[in-house]
């Protein structure tokens, strides 16, 4: 039988996975899918407690952090689209227009 | 082993090795692509942990709304017969150095801590009418609120991405 700790690390390297996506990547896009990676990741660790729990709350708290992480994957991606339209680049380091 | 470990090893190896090409890979497309699978092992880790009506939405609002709209994202800002869709040279040696750090601080914490665990498991066929009542009855506001977000969210982002207009 798999424990919760097995779980728990799962979800612990696939969140620093995304972590070093957003810190190394500079494609907008890429730290926007790692930025997704580490949501998933802290809803597989909600999902694991509340397993072995034996209570169906953690469940609950996934569903309004989808519901987020779907409202966020809307407006980033029109910030990125927008941001291309104006700049020609999703280069992180080339996007500097609220630096003065 | 038995089976049950089987297939949680498979779906891990899934999730982490498809999560290492959407960080590390050079193409933007090979990434998105990757992002698929990596949701679907998630997706099947939440099956053995038997929140089955979570899997599914799993499988509806990342695989088939998230990920659409990420590939949507990139069509449109990469140039597609272009070289463009390569992205620069990745440095190894800080990302590995982050990755050992943090992932062993996070998962020494997760390991050394005595987690408490439930005799009672939770009842697979009652998990959706559960979920139902808790978000009419306990968390009915933040229900509400979660319908308010996405409509804003939907309008703000055909706002911001419809191109101007002059005059």
């Amino acid at each position: 039988m798999i424990s919760v700790e097995q779980y728990l690390a799962l979800s612990a390297v696939m969140f620093v996975i995304g972590v070093v996506g957003v810190l190394v990547r500079r494609n907008a896009i890429i730290v926007f899918m790692s930025i997704e990676l580490m949501l998933n990741s802290v809803n597989l660790t909600l999902v694991a407690f509340s397993a072995y729990l034996g209570d169906v709350t953690g469940q609950m708290l996934v569903f309004f952090v989808m519901t987020v992480a779907a409202a966020e994957a809307a407006v980033g991606l029109a910030i990125i689209i927008a941001l291309y339209r104006i700049r020609q680049t999703v280069n992180i380091d080339d996007i500097n227009i609220l630096k003065w | 082993m038995d089976l049950y470990a089987i297939i949680f090893y498979l779906f891990a190896v899934i999730t982490l090795g498809s999560a290492t090409i959407v960080v590390f890979s050079k193409n933007v497309v090979y990434s998105a692509f990757a992002l698929l699978f990596a949701l679907f092992g998630v997706a099947g880790l939440y099956v053995l942990l038997m929140a089955d009506f979570l899997a599914i939405t799993q499988l509806l609002v990342y695989v088939g709304g998230i990920l659409v709209l990420v590939l949507f994202g990139v069509m449109l800002t990469t140039k597609v017969f272009d070289v463009q869709m390569k992205t620069k040279t990745i440095q190894m040696v800080p990302a590995v150095a982050i990755l050992g750090l943090l992932s062993g601080t996070i998962v020494g914490v997760f390991w050394s801590t005595d987690w408490y665990i439930s005799e009672n498991p939770i009842d697979v066929a009652k998990t959706a009418p559960q979920i139902g009542n808790m978000l009419l009855t306990t968390y009915l506001l933040p229900f509400e609120i979660a319908s308010v977000v996405l409509l804003v969210a939907l309008i703000g982002a055909a706002m911001i991405a419809r191109r101007e207009r002059k005059g």
